[in-house]
């Protein structure tokens, strides 16, 4: 059972801690606050997602694919992983090395007015993607913990998962970048240079 | 038993390897599926071809994102599915056309022609509606010979105009369905 006391950990300290240290890896971000907070530190390399509920792992698994020198690092929230628990045994079986979750797991449906999800109730979502097969999955809800795991998220061979419990703390939304399209083509553009007009 | 008293075993069909030279003229190099019959030939050349990575799903919509993903790192792809899966990709569907994802799906379908489970009806009758409804450009075949051509048209739009493109292949192509195996 992940449940343990409440976290103190701030979801923000948390991704901007994660963030400073992303050198040239590739971020995708599941829908609602995991893409406020990301978009706090705004990046070309960055897809968020502002719908798909559930795909945010998956999105990680083809680009991983299509990058293999690149570590690709999706942060997502508890919800979000929950609706998507499936593609955690297709990455399990797939072994996608260069693939990094990680989970901001306060949980809450932040976005739908704080209701309680599963991982509130015991549900251990590190301890499903061990059971599917990742290299590395484990929890974390404090601070210098976090910062001990921050170089294996971008270098240890994977699949890696990190559930990292977080308080309820919540920030009015930050991001302005909306549009579907131009987050796309940013991220292709800023990866691909002229390849993305191909 | 005599040779010439053999029941004679037609020939294994063409159009699914029309569908895999296809797939290598216009650099497909991920493939994400749920298995279905009519795509068995087809998946195990993909599976076998080093250039390809064919990517086995638990739900249908993992593949509509992860080929989202594929395409933002330079990666054609294309998704593989029976019509039931369809339904389950419907949201998911939402992010490609918001971000106008090139998309190419080729559906196999059930429910239709000479269907003996009823339970295939609802959604392989509605597949098309389902389809265009979320977006998709919707595109069929009910002729073996025109496969591959009819996927090489798909994969052309598809990845020229940035569109999602579905090809429903017929599925008096894929044949009735032997339940003695």
């Amino acid at each position: 059972m992940a449940q343990t006391k409440k976290s103190n950990l701030d979801r923000r300290v948390a991704v901007k801690a994660i963030l400073a240290e992303r050198g040239d890896a590739l971020v995708v971000t599941g829908l609602g606050s995991s893409s406020y907070d990301v978009g706090t530190m705004d990046h070309p390399n960055t897809y968020y997602l502002w719908g798909g509920m559930g795909g945010a792992a998956m999105i990680g698994v083809g680009l991983a694919i299509a990058q293999p020198k690149r570590r690709v690092l999706v942060i997502t929230g508890d919800g979000e992983m929950l609706m998507g628990l499936g593609s955690l045994a297709t990455i399990g079986a797939e072994k996608i090395r260069n693939l990094s979750i990680v989970v901001l797991d306060n949980e809450l449906y932040s976005e739908t007015g704080m209701q309680p999800t599963h991982t509130s109730r015991g549900v251990d979502l590190a301890g499903v993607a061990r059971a599917t097969g990742f290299a590395v999955a484990d929890t974390t809800s404090t601070l210098p913990e976090l910062k001990s795991w921050i170089p294996r998220l971008y270098s240890t061979p994977g699949p890696l998962f990190l559930d990292v419990k977080v308080n309820a703390n919540r920030y009015p939304l930050s991001i302005r970048l909306r549009d579907g399209a131009h987050i796309k083509n940013r991220f292709r553009e800023s990866l691909l240079g002229s390849k993305a007009f191909d | 038993m005599k040779a010439a008293n053999k029941p004679a075993t037609p020939p294994a069909p063409t159009w699914p390897l029309d569908i895999y030279k296809v797939f290598k003229q216009i650099g497909i190099r991920q493939i994400a599926y749920v298995p279905d019959a009519g795509h068995t030939q087809l998946l195990k050349r993909c599976h076998a071809d080093k250039n390809m990575r064919a990517v086995s799903l638990t739900t249908e919509e993992e593949g509509v994102a992860m080929l989202a993903g594929s395409w933002l790192g330079g990666d054609r792809g294309a998704l593989l599915m029976q019509s039931s899966g369809v339904g389950n990709c419907i949201n998911m569907f939402g992010t490609i056309r918001e971000c106008r994802f090139p998309l190419l799906t080729l559906v196999t379908m059930r429910g239709e022609w000479g269907e003996f489970n009823p339970w295939q009806l609802p959604m392989g009758q509605s597949t098309p509606a389902a389809l265009e409804n979320a977006g998709l450009v919707v595109q069929r075949v009910d002729d073996r010979a025109m496969v591959g051509e009819t996927v090489f048209a798909a994969a052309t739009m598809a990845f020229q105009t940035n569109r999602a493109v579905a090809v429903l292949i017929g599925q008096r192509i894929v044949g009735f369905k032997d339940w003695s195996k």
